[in-house]
């Protein structure tokens, strides 16, 4: 039950990145080219996909607990360190170049065209080689 | 390379995204963040925790063919940076969105419907920074 649900949930925000625009490059790069080609449909897509949530989670959270699960994962956290400001400004100078972020990309995926394979790629490259620094810092403070 | 602005479909993808992450709170109680998500494929916990997510990237990776069948048209993806641009914008999201622990679905989406500080200043950050990077690559260094 959790796996068909969890394929419909992909599956519905696959449809919508899909019909948003968000896999496609070129209109996520026109968003942020303010001075050139400009194309604000990506304020609808937050904008909508915010709102929707926003008034959702409202609903979903007064529930004691989810359906298919013993409790709700939520983030904790709400102080700001320098990882996340850091990591926010890197990743939005990947977006900056490539066009792509995660979410828009891995649904791309399912177009079958081969740039996308190619930033996927990159894509957990980049993930592999903050994981190993990690673990690398880690055993360097654990013989330190 | 121009593009056409899109205001009802870019909304109506917007709302169906907000629906994903809805349902997904609603029967899993977790943040539909493709970053994380993807995290827990390559480093899982345990098997519970990896098939769930499995199941998100093959409903995801569905949804072109779905658009295809609904409209006729798999959706575009026009790519306007050559593939060296790609690989090497592609590393560094991996690496910044590994070390924010999030990106637009995650912090954009659900972080900022839950009025999370730490994704408020993280969507702030990025949107700065991507769009600086957009200026300077086409109205600095190129065009």
């Amino acid at each position: 039950m959790r796996l068909i649900a969890s394929y419909i949930i992909g599956l519905i925000f696959g449809i919508g990145i899909s019909i948003s625009g968000m896999a496609n490059p070129a209109k996520v790069l026109n968003f942020f080219d303010v001075a050139g080609t400009w194309d604000p449909s990506l304020i609808f897509v937050m904008g909508g996909a915010v709102v929707v949530t926003f008034i959702g989670y409202r609903l979903v959270l007064k529930r004691p607990t989810p359906v298919l699960e013993a409790k709700f994962q939520l983030p904790t956290r709400r102080d700001l360190d320098l990882p996340l400001i850091g990591g926010a400004a890197v990743f939005g100078i990947g977006w900056g170049i490539a066009g792509f972020c995660p979410g828009g990309a891995l649904p791309a995926l399912g177009t079958g065209r081969s740039e996308v394979f190619v930033f996927v790629a990159a894509l957990l490259a980049g993930i592999f080689a903050v994981n190993v620094f990690r673990r690398l810092q880690a055993q360097r403070s654990a013989t330190a | 390379m121009e593009t056409v602005f899109t205001p009802w479909q870019s909304l109506g993808g917007g709302a169906l995204i907000g629906v994903a992450s809805v349902l997904l709170m609603a029967s899993l109680g977790r943040i539909m963040g493709a970053t994380g998500i993807l995290a827990g494929l390559l480093y899982p916990a345990n098997w519970s925790d990896w098939s769930w997510r499995a199941a998100v990237l093959a409903g995801m990776v569905s949804g072109p063919l779905a658009v295809s069948l609904l409209t006729g048209q798999m959706p575009a993806v026009q790519v306007p940076v050559s593939t060296p641009m790609l690989i090497i914008g592609g590393f560094i999201v991996g690496i910044g969105v590994t070390l924010g622990s999030g990106c637009t679905s995650g912090h954009g989406v659900c972080g900022m419907a839950r009025l999370s500080p730490r994704s408020i200043a993280a969507v702030i950050t990025f949107m700065i920074t991507t769009g600086l990077t957009v200026f300077v690559l086409r109205h600095v260094i190129g065009g």
